[in-house]
Formats: C-alpha cells, structure tokens, sequence
C-alpha cells in the first residue's frame, strides 16, 4: 500500500518537474543564505578561540608597565618572588611582502593549556633554537623568509609565534618584554604584587583580546540577515507545499476513498517532505559552503579592519555549521508544510476536490494577517518605547518587518479596489478585479518582495546615511598631513627632537590602556593646538571646552563611552586611574573604534603618567612629500611606519567599505531570492489561470492582449509593493541607524535620503519582477489558444 | 435569406501518423440566419471541434468556414478575436463565467467589449432570466444553472448574429436544462440571432428548426 | 593538584635531561640528533684536578649538570622522612649568552617522603634572565623561588653549610645543612666512568651532612633532624646505547661509614661505588665489585619497580637489604623516576636513599 501510495503521490512532481525544482531550489537557498552565514560566523569565532587558546585560553591575567615594555629582569624577579608569571614580547614588524604581529613566547614558563604548547611541544628544541609558526595564509602573505617559519592553522592569521629571545632580537627588544602573563592558580602567601612590583599594571583576564564579545554585534548582523534571507526562502517553500496540496487534493481523495488511511496518508506526505527537505538541504549546504567561502575574504576583511580581529580568508568546514543548516532546513519545511498538513488532517473524506472560494477564503485569512500584523506592530511601538539591549533592537526589527509584510497584502487589496473603482472600460475593470482576486495566491511572494526591497531600502539608506557622515567625519579627523609611527622608545625621542625643526606642528600621540566606566578602553593625550581647535568633532560640549581640556580640568568623551556610560557634558564625572573623577567636557564621533576612548590635555597626562612612550606623531606641513623623505633619509623608516593623509583617508575608507560589503552582497542574494518566489508564484498561478482566462479568450480577448495584461499585473503588484517598501524601509533604516547601530557600535548617525537609490533599485526590482513575469505571459501568448481551448475541450 | 453560417468539405485531423484521429472529413453546413440547428453525435464524434472551428478558437486543415459574411481562414488572430467579440456569442457546458466579475459585470462583459452596451437591455435580459437579483453575487455564489443563465444573458446581450452553444444544458438536471434552453431560443428567435446548438439529447434537438448529425466526420440529416 | 598534568613542553624539557639517565628514552624521543658524541660540548678528562670553589659552580660547556640534595631525617613527631632537592642543568649549546637568549636550560625538583604519601614538585626556567643558575659568590643554585644557599663562613668551603628551601603545590621544606667531613671524590679523584664503554663524568658528593629544618605538610608543619647527601656531577656524555637506567644508592652506615653505588642496567651491567670511612677517605669499587639483587618488585605509578634490594660487596663484607620508607615514591613530574628514603639491615644497619630511574 505504502509503494503504490507513495507512487501515485510522487507521480504529482514528475508531471511538475518545474514545481518540484522550485520547491527545492526555494529550499536550498534558503539553506545555502542561512547555513553560510553561519559558515562565516563559525569561522571567525573559531578563529577569535584560536587567537585566544595559543596563550592559555585566554583566561591569563596580563601584567602592563606604563612605559609600553617592561625589562626582562623584572620577569626574574617576579619569579624568583614566587610568582607563576611568563615573559611576553609582542610587535608588529614587516616581514617579507607584509607586516606581521611576531608573538614572542617563553615556552618553559608559558600557563599549561594554550595551544601553543601542543604546537611548540613535539620541536621544543626547534623552537628554542629559532623554528616558528604562522597560519598558512600569512606564510603565503610573507612570500620568501629567511626564518624557519612552519604553517600550523593554529596561530591567528597575521601573528609569527616563536621563541621570545628571536622576537626580541626581530622587534629591536632585547632585554625588554610587553608583558607578563599572570598562570590563574598563584601560591598562597606571595608578596602581593601592589608591593613588588608598584610599576606594573596587573589587566584582567576579561579584557584581553575579547574579541567574541567585541564582535559579537558584527555577527548578530549577520545572523539576523541570513535568518531573513531565510525566512524569505521559506516563503517560496511555503507556496510551492501549499499548492502541491491543493492540486493534489483529489489524489488525496481518491487515495482515501480506495482505503489509505488518513494517518498513513499524512505521514506519507510528511516523509515527502522530509526527503525534499534532506535533497535541498544538502544542495543548499554546498552552496552555502560556496557562497561563504567567496564572502569570507571580505568579512575577514572587515572584522581585522573594524576589531583587528585575525581571521583566516579560507573557509573550512566545519561540521557544526553543516549540521545546524540542516536542522533549520528541516525545522523550516515543518514549518512550511504543517498547515497544508493540518488542513489534510481535517479534511472530510470526500471534501469537494476544488477549493470553492479562494477568494473568500482569501479574504479571509488577509483579515486573520492584517491582525496578527496589528499586534505585531504594537508589539514593536512598545518594544521602542522600552528599548535597550541589541537582541531587542534586533526583535523590534523583527516585529516591524513581519508586521509589514502581513498587512501589506491588505494595503494591496485597498489600493487595487481603488483601481477597480477608478478603472472604466470592461478590461481595465475586469484587470483590477482579477488582480484582487489573485492576490491571496500571489501575495507570499510578494511580501517576500517587500522584505527584500525594504530591506534593500533600509540598510541602503543607513549605509549611505553612514557613508556620507564618516566622510565627513574623516576629512574633520585626518588633518594631519602625515603620521610616523616610531618603532622604539628611543626612536620615538629623536623623531620628537628632529620633527620640531622640520614640521609646522608636532602633534605627539600618548596614549594607555584603561578602564573606563568598568569597560576597557584607551585614554589619549592632546597637545592643545589649533588643528584641534579648529576641526576636532564635536557632538555635544561645555563652554571654552578646549581651554578647559588644555587647563586639566576635564575630559573628552568617545560617542560611545558617551552612550554606554550615559556621561553627559557638564554634569557627569569620569574615573580614571590615579586621577580620580573629571568631569566630562565633551562628547567627540569616533567611527569604527569599537571601544571606549577618552582624551585628557597633554599637560596633565604627562604628569600622571611620564613613562608612556609616544606612539605616533601626527604632523602639519605645507609639503608632506618632503617632509616624508627627509624623515625617510634621516631615520630610515620603513614606508608603513610613515603614511600620508591621502593614505590614511583610503585605508579608512577601505576599511568601511568592507564593513558593508557583505551587507551589500546578502542584500542582492535576498533580492534575487525574492525575485525566484515571485517567478515561482507567477508560473505555478499561470496553469491555475486557464480557467480564469479561458471565456475572456472566448470573449474575444486575443492571447497576446491578455499576456500583456498578466505582465502589466505583475508590474502594478511589483510597483505597489515597491511604494510600500518605501516607507517600511526608511523605518527600517531608522531603527538600524537609532537602535541597532547605537547597541552594536555605540553610534548614532543621523537619517538621510537618497531618492537616487530608491530611483536606482526600483529600476531594479522592476527588471527582477519583468524577469519574472515574462516567461510565463509569453507562454500564454504563444501557446495560450491550445491550454486555453483544452479547458473547454476538457470539460465534463 | 442570408447564411449566419456557412461551412463547406472541412476536414481536421488531430495528430500525426498512425495516431491520427480524422475528426471532421470534408463536412458541410449552413445555418440560415436567424434559424436554429441542433448537432448531435456520439460522445468524441468532433462536435465540439466543429463548433470551435467556427468559433476560431480551434484552427483546421483545409474546407471553408465563412461566418456572418467573414471567411475565417483569411482572418488572423486579431481578426478572429474581433469576430468573438462581435458578431459570435459562445456558451460552454462550463466555465463560461469571469470569476473575478460580479454577475453584473459579467453579463455585461460582452456588450461592453463589442461596444454595443445597452444597459436597459440587459436589465430586461437579467429580467427575462431570473437573474436579476441575483446581480452583485459572484460567480462561484451561484448554481450551475444559474451560471449558464448569466453565460446566455451575457451572450445574448452583446447581439450576436451567432450563438455557438456545446451542451449548454449538460452539467443542468433536465427540467432546469429545458427551461434555460427554451429561453436562449426564444431570445434568440427574437433577435433574429442563428443558433448552433451542439447536444446528444434528441429531445432537445427536435425543438430546433433543423438538425444535423456527425458520424465518421460527415454531417448528415437524420432521417 | 597532585596529579596535575604537566605539559608536553616540560616534558619534552625534561627529557633532555634525562639523556644520561636513559638513553634509550633519549633516542626514542628523536633526541639522538643532539649527538652521541659532544658536539662542541666539552668532554670530562681523567686527571683533570677539580678546582674550587669554581667546581661548585655551572659548567656551561658540559652538556648536563646536577646539584642533588637528599635526606633522612626524623621528625619531632617520631617519624621518618626524606627529601629530596635537585637542580638540573641542560645545555642546548655549549656555552652562555645573556637573557633569553641563553641555550641552558633549568629544572627543578623537589620531594618530600612520608611512610604513606609522597610529595613532588618541579620549576623549568631558562638561564640569562636572573630566574634560574648557579652563582659563586655568595653560593646559590635557585630557580624561581627555591634554592640551595651557602650559608658557610667566609673562607670555608661554600658547601660547608647550606640552606635549601623548595615549595610545591602542596609542601614546602626549610632545611640547614652543615657538612661534618670532607667532600668526597668519586672514581679516578672525581672522574666516574659510566659504562664499559667508557663514557664518564665528573662526580664528587659531600656525604656529611647533619640537617635540620621543617617541613611543611598538608597537616602542619614538622621540626626534623637527620642526615644528608650532596652530589654534585656534569658529563657531556650519554650513556651507551644499550643502557636503559639506573638504580643508585647511597648508605649512611649507623657506625659512621657511607657508601655510594649504582648500576646502570643494559646488555651488560655496569656497577661502580665508593667506599668511604667516617673521616672522608674514599676507595672506589670497581665494575663488579657491587652486586644488586633486587628482591620482588612492586606496582608504582602502574609499572612494576624493584623497591627492595640486595646489596653485596664481598670483599668489603658488606651484605645489606633494603626496605623503603614509602614503596610508592614515585616522582610523579613530567619525566617519572623513583626517589626516596629506606632502612637497611643485614651485615650493616642505617638509612639511606635510592633512586630508580628507566622503569
Ligand atoms: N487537442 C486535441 N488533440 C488530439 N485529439 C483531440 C483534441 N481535441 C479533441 N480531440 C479528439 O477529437 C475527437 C472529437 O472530440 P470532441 O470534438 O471533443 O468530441 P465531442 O465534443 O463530440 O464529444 C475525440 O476523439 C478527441 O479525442
Ligand atoms: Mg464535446
């Protein structure tokens, strides 16, 4: 029974290859969008644990000097107190074709447990002697080497692991370390560290290379574009499943009435689908897999430019991801399927074979939508209201797109029962009518449609809204005509000394890492100087707030520390280490620093912290190319430790262009997802048509006038959604610039319009719906008369 | 007395080869204008063919097919849609009716596409068919009877020189089936319109003025 | 934390320094490449005389070199005890350099033996940088925070008195040493041959040693007194290939006397000792002069070791039996070996310290 059942079931598909390979092709999208971007997110996490496990799993308290490097002989003496501490030399360095991080380590002492001991372990006598190890693709990077450099995917992409003497000798440290690693089990009754050694900083463990936290806002961006991406594709799923139910509702009875029982039948069919779901689940695995592996560059890209977070550029599979994709595949074609199998399920056996009212039915459950869409959409007003928190930006999203997508069909419904009153001429009234009508069927692909293009709208519009303020931005920040960034302590000095005669202006940078309102963040030094005074940005300050930064009277304020902390200028006090509380004078944009930063006058940093080495000096000259060589000529400066203006805008930009790029490239996968649903609806709905245009044909409606008509319905119902998407992604790009931006980046941009994009993507859209819409008009006009006679000549 | 429909040695063959199937084979016949002629055959006998070839819904190998005037074979697409529009009315056994329209819309349908809407006449015509109240339903609200009531109104109400009817009665039981094709002729001999009416009942068939039979692709007169 | 793992590194560490100790483990782990002959490491020289206090010292040009401190002692509580304090050194050259980039290499060990537990703890550092070495002057062996100090008057022999601290994880000692004889030279006046082979190192031990200090158990601590033993020797020599440990005694007789012996197990055995009276005259026991027969093994550290000994030298009369303290004194560090304090009777009576190494 259960073969010759599941035959005369299975025959449905090999009579519609073409809806069988939509209902895959649905499902396997929606696979490969989802399972990829969690391909990308699991591959830069297990690169983020891979950073984070070569020195000890990350949970190794770290020692700091003030100075930027401590002398090794202070690890002896730390030692030789009891302390479990082990030495480590840390620099970045041009090595063959690329700069590098060369991460010096001291394997006798190093804390038990990190990777780096089960690398260094079997050749620890290589290691000592000079062997290193670097991921693959920095070996590729690095090109030819005169070191003995081994490939192991255990280093982070971009840092050489090696012995600390070679490190030392390599970054021009000898005698110096960067810090200590504190082991996490100390002996009891040591000499604190307070009173040993008063110099140090002791950082704790949390506030390392946090780079999973530090990041995380990045991948539940992804996270919640691929899940869009698949509900999307669910929706093709969902209209493939529920008109092969519908076609097939006679078989059903049929079968039934020759005695398969009921149950059997269900679960024949949810066995059906469970081997779609399985077929497309793998073809979707595969191209997800290909579709983040060709992304994964770029998000690597990013997430180093952004976060300096190290992330491999080759994708490896990993199971984890695979199987997660598969699980949603199923979970969605459950989910998919489960009303058409709830409606078998309270069929009567023998229910008549054709759905009497489709369009009543219709109506009705747009009636059900558009209320499920009003709670959803009070749901969100409250969720704003309330607000905080980046997974409730992210459910505010959430309620506002599905509350959009659900009462659109409604708005459709209203617009084109305008048009049917309008409209005057028997076709043009008839059009209306029937484009009504058929809304039910086609309106899943159409809210599909909507998320796609509100989707595009939105992040568009915050992207160029984003786009047009850093630029702005940059030319405010990037003054200095060039940057040196000395490689020494000592370098440092004598730049400092040499630059005084040769540039317009000096402008040090010093800076330390800090606490700052219990997050880790960075504390600079600001010589008081007009380039400042003329151009910093700023968002909000006190009167007089330069002379006032310059006195040491107070501090200024990243957006982000502003927002995360809720410092307002003027009233609130910020706690820094050894001076206390100073009040909070002004509140500066700084794009792209996922971390706290705060700026004190130069005066009053170098009298609490003398020892701070200067890091980088920016530099004011009317010609920069001349100051650049003279620099080159006297110090011999390797030309990535001296960029100019122009340099530096480029790798800004390039920096933030890569941010969205993935974006950028979901946004157009989304789309064409979109696009395929509505292909999929508009050609499954043109075989249900025949009946609907057969008497206008025999009315006297030629074929080719009503494939016109069936194109120009797609393009109303396109344009209509393209109109209401409108609106809804401009809403979208508000609570991604005012909510999600501000909760994942700490930043607050302001909303801008760009009718060309709009002008650009309707254009778009417009060709994806013609797409679309032509294959099946062209079918009617040139094969209709014969599909169209066989409805009459059929008839019984 | 002028021919509403002329047809001379039509033939129409479906397929190719062995499984060729010759449905009409060199068939003749006239419908005197405002006349009525009632075709009947076996089941697959080609009599619904016959009547889509002369609708120019269905194309044909060779003969002549000349309606209201019009040589079918020298009209082209466009042509033949005009003449669907205009100078013929159709009614099927089923799916006569535009489900988006309501039966207002739908009874008037025709007139409106030929241009010779006459909203007075039509209201006689829902009148006439007891359909008048039933105006602002939807085709899917109405019963099988009612459905081809509208479908003839609507057919009638464009004033076609032709009615083409295939069993319009078949899906009705037969006293409403009677009814129903009692009214189509009696509008149709008022409005002088010819009527070819396709139907294997021979009770149906003896109401019309005359009567043709297809067997083996030939027309005859039944003796 | 007593059965912590230790890390592969140390391990891999520590294994250098077993190279004299087990060879065969040595080239097992691809350490052969290191050279059974002393690439540029020094070689020790029969007749060369030892010089001190500079002897007292590191030598950087020798491959390996330990200063190894064990002790009987007895607590005030009645019971018997033994420690044990050791350097390591390990040269990757020959030769120093400053800070870290100097190839010698330190490790430590400690133990401390009860009758029912046994304690061990080992440091690994890296010469140059001030964490681990040997200074002259003042004395000192240290790494991190252990080590063996003189305490000794100005012009004494720096070994005459020392004070040796080790902590681990879960013990710690505080022992003062005063030597009450000489020190004592092994084989050819300090030059021990280790294998019919020839291979030898420098071994000199000062045997007289009355201690005295605390030890602090996981209970509390315990005053102890006893007796104790130095040994101080560097090679640059592996053993021969076939030799696979050793089992090296050293006995503090009741009536004053000590005697060292060892064998070095392989295709052949090579047995060696000194005999030495109670005011510090040494004679050396050649090859087969000593006999060890070990008396049943027990299960240590899931291996079966040898814990009770015979030891006969005939021509000295000398026919002992041996009966550790604790059988289970397994050095459970990255490299394992078995260390601890026993009684022995027969012939003679006293106390003394074995170590078992290659099981
Ligand atoms: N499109 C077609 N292709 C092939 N054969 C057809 C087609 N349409 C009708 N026929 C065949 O032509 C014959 C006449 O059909 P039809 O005109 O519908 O008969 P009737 O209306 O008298 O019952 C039948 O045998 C039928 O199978
Ligand atoms: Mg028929």
């Amino acid at each position: 029974m259960t073969r010759a059942a599941l035959q005369a079931l299975l025959s449905h598909w090999v009579r519609s290859p073409f809806q069988l390979a939509m209902l895959l092709a649905g499902l396997a999208l929606a696979t490969a969008l989802w399972s990829g971007v969690q391909a990308l997110n699991t591959e830069a996490r297990t690169a983020y644990a891979t950073a984070e496990s070569l020195l000890g799993g990350g949970n190794a308290a770290r020692l700091t000097a003030p100075a930027g490097q401590i002398p090794e002989s202070e690890f002896a003496r730390l030692r030789r107190a009891g302390w479990d501490v082990s030495p480590v030399v840390e620099g970045r360095m041009a090595m063959g074709q690329t700069r590098v991080t060369v991460l010096g380590i001291e394997p006798l002492t190093a804390p038990a447990g990190g990777t780096s001991e089960e690398l260094v372990a079997p050749d620890v006598t290589d290691f000592l002697a000079g062997l290193g190890f670097a991921h693959p693709q920095t070996l590729d990077e690095i090109g030819p080497r005169a070191l003995d450099l081994r490939p192991s995917q255990a280093v982070p992409v971009g840092t050489v692991l090696m012995d600390i003497a070679q490190a030392q000798a390599l970054l021009d440290k000898v005698g110096f370390i960067t810090h200590l690693t504190l082991a996490p089990v100390q002996r009891d009754g040591l000499t604190p560290l307070a009173t040993l050694a008063p110099d140090l900083r002791l950082t704790p463990p949390e506030d390392g290379a946090d780079l999973a936290g530090l990041t995380d806002s990045f991948h539940l961006n992804l996270t919640a574009f691929g899940l869009l991406a698949f509900a999307v594709g669910l929706f093709i799923v969902h209209s493939a499943v529920g008109l092969a139910f519908e076609q097939r509702r006679t078989m059903f009875r049929t079968l039934r009435a020759l005695g398969v029982p009921l149950r059997h039948l269900a679960l024949l069919l949810a066995a059906e689908l469970a081997l779609f779901a399985v077929l497309a689940g793998v073809a979707g695995l595969a191209l997800g897999y290909l579709m983040a592996a060709s992304l994964l560059p770029d998000v690597a890209a990013t997430l180093r430019g952004l976060y300096g977070a190290p992330v491999p550029g080759a994708l490896q599979f990993n199971p984890a991801w695979a199987a997660a994709g598969m699980a949603m595949t199923l979970a969605g074609t459950a989910l998919a399927g489960a009303q058409a199998l709830w409606q078998l399920w309270r069929l009567p056996v023998l229910a008549p074979a054709q759905p009497r009212a489709w369009a009543h039915a219709g109506m009705r459950s747009l009636r059900l939508q558009g209320g499920v869409a009003v709670v959803l959409a009070i749901t969100a007003v409250i969720l704003a209201q309330t607000g905080g928190g980046l997974v409730t930006g992210f459910a505010l999203l959430a309620a506002a797109l599905l509350a959009a997508a659900l009462i659109m069909p409604l708005v459709l419904a209203g617009a084109l029962a305008l048009g049917q009153a309008l409209a005057r001429g028997p076709v043009a009234q008839w059009f209306w009518a029937d484009s009504r009508q058929n809304l039910p069927r086609l309106s899943l692909a159409l809210m599909a449609l909507l998320l796609a293009l509100a989707t595009n709208i939105g992040v568009g519009t915050m992207v160029s809204s984003f786009r047009t303020t850093f630029i702005g931005w940059l030319d405010l920040r990037l003054v200095a005509e060039v940057t040196v960034t000395p490689r020494t302590p000592s370098e440092a000095s004598a730049l400092q000394d040499f630059l005084q005669d040769h540039a317009d202006a000096v402008l040090p940078t010093q800076r330390m890492d800090a606490r700052l309102a219990g997050q880790p963040g960075q504390i600079y030094a600001m010589k008081d100087h007009a380039t400042f005074r003329d151009s910093w940005p700023l968002l909000d300050a006190v009167p007089q707030v330069w002379d006032r930064l310059a006195a040491g009277e107070g501090v200024l304020i990243n957006e982000q520390l502003f927002r995360r902390a809720g410092l307002r200028p003027g009233t609130a006090m910020l706690d820094l280490p050894e001076l206390g509380g100073v009040p909070v004078l002004g509140v500066y944009p700084d794009y792209g620093n996922p971390r706290a930063q705060a700026i004190i006058g130069q005066d009053l940093f170098r009298a609490t912290w003398p020892e701070t080495p200067i890091s980088q000096f920016a530099l004011r000259s009317e010609t920069p190319q001349a100051l650049i060589a003279v620099i080159q000529d006297e110090f011999g400066l390797p030309s990535g430790q001296i960029t100019d203006q122009a340099q530096a805008k480029a790798l800004s930009m390039s920096i933030f262009e890569r941010t969205f790029m993935i974006t950028g490239a979901l946004n157009v996968l989304t789309l064409s997802i979109a696009g395929i649903a509505l292909f999929a609806a508009l050609v499954t709905l043109s075989g249900m048509r025949l009946v609907q245009l057969a008497p206008l044909w025999a009315l006297g409606l030629t074929t080719r006038r009503l494939a016109a008509l069936e194109l120009a319905r797609a393009l109303v119902l396109a344009g209509l959604t393209l109109l209401f998407a409108l609106p809804v992604g401009l809403m979208l790009a508000q609570i991604l610039l005012a909510v999600i931006n501000v909760q994942a980046f700490g930043w607050r941009l302001p909303l801008q319009l760009f009718p060309a994009d709009w002008a650009r993507l309707a254009l778009w859209a417009g060709l994806a719906v013609l797409a679309a819409a032509v294959p099946p008009a062209y079918r009617l006009w040139r094969y209709g008369p014969n599909q169209l006679l066989r409805v009459f000549a059929h008839e019984k | 007395m002028t021919s509403a429909l002329t047809i001379e040695r039509l033939c129409k063959t479906f397929g190719k080869g062995p499984d060729a199937v010759q449905v009409l084979d060199n068939a003749n016949l006239e419908v005197p204008q405002g006349q009525s002629l009632a075709l009947t055959g076996e089941s697959g006998s080609g009599k619904s063919t016959l009547l889509h070839i002369c609708a120019g819904l269905e194309p044909f190998d060779s003969g002549k097919v000349v309606l209201a005037g019009h040589d079918i074979a020298d009209a082209d697409d466009h042509a033949r849609a005009t003449l669907r529009r205009g100078t013929v009315g159709l009614v099927f056994q089923q799916f006569n009716l535009v489900p988006s329209l309501s039966v207002a819309a739908n009874l008037s349908f025709q007139a409106r596409l030929s241009g010779r809407h006459d909203p007075d006449f039509v209201a006689e015509l829902a009148q006439r068919l007891g359909i008048a109240q039933l105006m602002s339903r939807y085709p899917e609200q109405l019963s099988g009877g009612q459905q081809q009531r509208v479908a003839i109104g609507r057919c009638l109400a464009a004033r076609p020189r032709l009615v083409l009817a295939d069993e319009p009665t078949g899906n009705l039981d037969e006293a409403t089936g009677d009814a129903v094709l009692d009214l189509m002729m009696e509008l149709a001999a008022q409005a002088g319109t010819a009527l070819l009416l396709v139907t294997h009942s021979t009770r149906l068939a003896s109401r019309c003025n005359a009567r043709v039979h297809l067997r083996a692709g030939k027309l005859q007169v039944p003796v | 934390m007593k059965n912590k793992p230790y890390s592969p590194i140390v391990g891999r560490i520590a294994a250098l320094f077993l190279l004299m100790i087990t060879a065969t483990q040595g080239h097992a782990q691809g350490f052969a490449g290191l050279g059974t002959t002393a690439d540029g490491f020094a070689v020790p020289e029969r007749g060369r005389a030892l010089d001190f206090p500079q002897d007292h010292g590191a030598h950087p040009d020798y491959r390996i070199e330990w200063w190894y401190l064990t002790a009987t002692l007895t607590g005030d509580d009645g019971h018997d005890y033994g420690v044990q304090w050791t350097l390591f050194r390990s040269a990757l050259q020959p030769g120093d350099r400053a800070g870290f980039a100097s190839p010698q290499i330190w490790m430590g060990h400690a133990g401390l033996t009860t009758a029912d537990n046994h304690f061990a703890a080992e440091k690994f550092g890296r010469g140059g940088t001030g964490q681990a070495g040997v200074t002259l002057d003042p004395f000192a062996a240290y790494i991190d925070d252990w080590h063996m100090r003189s305490r000794a008057d100005a012009g004494a022999d720096p070994y005459d008195r020392l004070d040796i601290r080790a902590t681990g994880p879960d013990f710690a000692f505080d022992l003062d040493a005063q030597a009450q004889g000489p020190l004592v030279f092994h084989g050819d006046q300090g030059y021990s041959v280790k294998s019919f082979d020839g291979q030898a190192s420098y071994y000199y031990s000062q045997p007289f040693y009355d201690i005295s200090g605390t030890l602090h158990l996981p209970d509390g601590p315990v005053s102890v007194t006893g007796q104790g033993w130095l040994d101080r020797e560097w090679s640059s020599q592996p053993l021969s290939d076939d030799q696979q440990g050793w089992d090296w005694f050293s006995f503090a007789f009741d009536d004053g006397h000590r005697m060292m012996g060892f064998q070095l197990r392989g295709a052949q055995v090579f047995t060696a000792g000194t005999w030495i009276t109670p005011d510090g005259a040494a004679t050396p026991l050649p090859a087969g002069a000593l006999q060890f027969t070990p008396l049943g093994t027990e299960r240590v550290a899931g291996r079966d070791v040898p814990v009770r000994w015979r030891v006969d030298w005939p021509d000295g009369g000398v026919s002992v039996t041996t009966e550790p303290l604790n059988p289970q004194a397994w050095m459970d560090l990255s490299v394992g070996y078995w260390e601890g304090p026993l009684r022995f009777s027969g012939s003679h009576t006293g106390r003394g310290y074995l170590e078992m190494t290659g099981y």
